[in-house]
């Protein structure tokens, strides 16, 4: 399918010729402006509703530590800092940079991993021909749908034999890999969204495969690229299951680790610095959101990306 | 995914040549198969061999003994499933959790989502900050962080219990009720409904306009039309979400293991499948007993998927191939 082309993309305040759109002669009529204007304060509160965890949490992590339970307010009686300190001292003998590292180098392993593999095998599926090309993309189609439970056990056992339990190596190489079937998929749509002649061209004019590919096709690929990217990284920064799994000593614990430091301890006390660690797990999935959210959510939209 | 090569009958059809475009008459330069596609897909051809069917065989293998990681495994036989349906009652409660979980979990956020789609279809303006805002929480809403604001808010004198008690419900905290605590994960999972919904609205977008204005014509009302127009045109995207959102479920593990501490509890009520796996094969080291609940869920995803899909034939409408 055609990702590109099937979707107009979605600009805000596009006008669309359906019936809902109020013509002209009528958006002057009271009847439909304040239809309108209903219109605006449901979804407004919907999304105060549904955005209102986020904000609790935000306001959790600036209330004194000893009032996170009991001062209910979403504005903070008494607004402090200090959660945020002690959350920089960290957990577990490391401080925070130390997790928030991890946590970068792990997410950013990943989207090299990711963009590399699946690129390369999403231009081989989409494009070339070869012996076998069908049973291989069924395979493939599959693999998206597998519990990774599957496979994890002897995974564990080999990675555990070769010395690399408690490494990054588990996570990265599966994405080196290309285990990620589903960003495969998301690069086989997008080739077959551009135009064979381009590749036809090169091929006439005397350029193999891997020409084609690094100078034709790969520069074309790059929203594909992209989106496999972003959601590599954020899907690497909140995963907690294999993380979970492979990392078990404090000083290679990544945030989402770091925080079930936390989830272990049950005091109340150390609810404060665990909601302001929590924002700082949160900060760089907020700005990646902000910053690429029509691009994220029309990649949900045209490959029915799981968020 | 078949279903979205479903999902728009052109899809498939752009691997073939446009043999109707006159200016292409001239034959291919070549149409022999590449050799070199092999080295493009050589990465994936170690992994799916690697890490793929060869865990998978193992792990099948590992299903019929006895393994602690320690020593080597013992054929066993069907022990490990025959021990898992007869004599572990937990097994049991983490099939019970699981599918009250997907059951009321996957149709509720379906419904939510075509809600929301529905309402947010329409071109008005601020339409893409909302639908960010929306969709925001399929985004966050896996992460460790907002699953840690989710205990606290359902748990006693967090915000659900007390605007709850406010309207004279009395729960209590929903995570310390093993009636109540598996409803706080299905919540979380609720609040994450914007991907299903930005799928809908891609979905509701593709139908066509003056299959309403016929409708209109004919003097169908709004509902009407919602029920003859727009859900009959939407089952494609339906069945896509629903079969997403069954695989997704079953395998729900970050929420119910912060929710609970990681334990299931209380009462096992929170012990979802996943949950219950890993603690047989990390906590206890049985990872025989952990191989075979593995294969038991494939087996469980692979039967509910096929179902849908062999049901899809009676529901499913897609246009322009019979009318």
């Amino acid at each position: 399918m055609a990702a590109s082309t099937t979707l107009p993309p979605t600009t805000p305040s596009a006008p669309d010729p359906s019936p809902a759109s109020a013509p002209p002669t009528a958006a002057g009529r009271p009847g439909a402006r304040s239809r309108g204007v209903l219109w605006h304060v449901v979804v407004i509160a919907l999304v105060l509703v549904v955005l209102y965890p986020v904000f609790w949490l935000v306001s959790a992590s600036f209330k004194p530590a000893q009032e996170v339970l009991t001062d209910t307010g979403l504005w903070p009686a008494n607004p402090t800092g200090e959660n945020y300190a002690t959350a920089m001292d960290g957990v577990a003998g490391y401080s925070v940079w130390r997790y928030l590292g991890n946590s970068l180098v792990l997410s950013l392993g990943a989207v090299i991993g990711n963009v590399f593999s699946c690129t390369l095998a999403g231009y081989a599926f989409g494009r070339l021909r070869f012996r076998g090309r069908g049973v291989l993309f069924a395979f493939m189609l599959i693999t998206i749908m597998l519990p990774i439970h599957v496979v994890l056990i002897p995974q564990y056992i080999v990675f555990q034999q070769l010395g690399l339990v408690n490494t990054f190596w588990p996570i990265l190489l599966p994405k080196l890999l290309a285990t990620d079937a589903f960003f495969i998929f998301l690069v086989v749509q997008f080739v077959r969204s551009l135009p064979r002649e381009l590749d036809e061209a090169a091929l006439i004019d005397g350029a193999g495969p891997f020409r084609t590919f690094w100078y034709v096709i790969a520069p074309l690929l790059r929203p594909a690229m992209f989106t496999t990217a972003i959601f590599s990284f954020i899907w690497t920064w909140n995963d907690f299951f294999t993380q979970l799994i492979y990392l078990n000593s404090p000083e290679n614990y990544t945030l989402s680790l770091a925080l079930k430091i936390y989830v272990d301890q049950t005091s109340s006390s150390s609810y404060g610095p665990m909601f302001a660690m929590s924002i700082l797990a949160l900060v760089p999935v907020g700005l990646f959101f902000m910053a690429f959210q029509r691009l994220l959510v029309e990649g949900v939209a045209t490959q029915g990306l799981k968020g | 995914m078949s279903t979205t090569t479903t999902l728009r009958p052109a899809a498939g059809e752009a691997e073939q040549p446009p043999t109707a475009d006159p200016t292409a008459t001239p034959p291919r330069p070549r149409r022999r198969p590449q050799r070199s596609a092999y080295l493009f897909l050589l990465p994936w051809i170690l992994g799916a061999v690697l890490l793929t069917i060869g865990p998978m065989v193992t792990s099948l293998y590992l299903s019929f003994t006895d393994y602690d990681l320690f020593s080597s495994p013992s054929w066993v036989g069907f022990d490990n499933y025959q021990r898992l349906f007869t004599e572990d009652p937990r097994f049991w409660a983490s099939v019970r959790v699981t599918l009250t979980y997907v059951l009321v979990s996957v149709p509720l956020q379906l419904a939510i989502a075509l809600g929301v789609a529905l309402l947010l279809n329409r071109p008005r303006r601020g339409i893409g900050f909302y639908r960010s805002a929306l969709y925001a929480p399929s985004l966050l809403g896996a992460s460790i962080s907002l699953a840690l604001a989710w205990k606290a808010l359902f748990s006693t004198g967090g915000t659900v219990p007390n605007l709850l008690a406010s309207i004279g419900l009395d729960t209590g905290g929903w995570t310390d009720d093993p009636d109540l605590a598996i409803y706080a994960v299905v919540a979380l999972t609720l609040w994450q409904f914007g991907a299903p919904m930005v799928i809908f609205l891609a979905g509701l977008k593709q139908i066509p306009r003056d299959l309403y204005e016929a409708a209109a014509l004919d003097g169908a009302g709004k509902v009407r039309q919602f029920f003859s127009v727009t859900l009959p045109m939407l089952t494609p995207v339906l069945l896509f979400n629903l079969v997403l959102g069954i695989i997704h479920a079953f395998q729900s593990f970050t929420g119910p293991y912060v929710i609970s501490n990681g334990r299931g509890g209380p009462g096992d009520s929170t012990l979802v499948y996943t949950l219950y796996l890993y603690q047989r094969g990390f906590t206890d080291f049985r990872m025989g007993t952990a191989s075979a609940m593995a294969w038991l869920l494939l087996l469980a995803i692979a039967v509910v998927t096929a179902l849908l899909f062999a049901t899809s034939r009676r529901w499913v409408f897609y246009a322009g191939e019979e009318n």
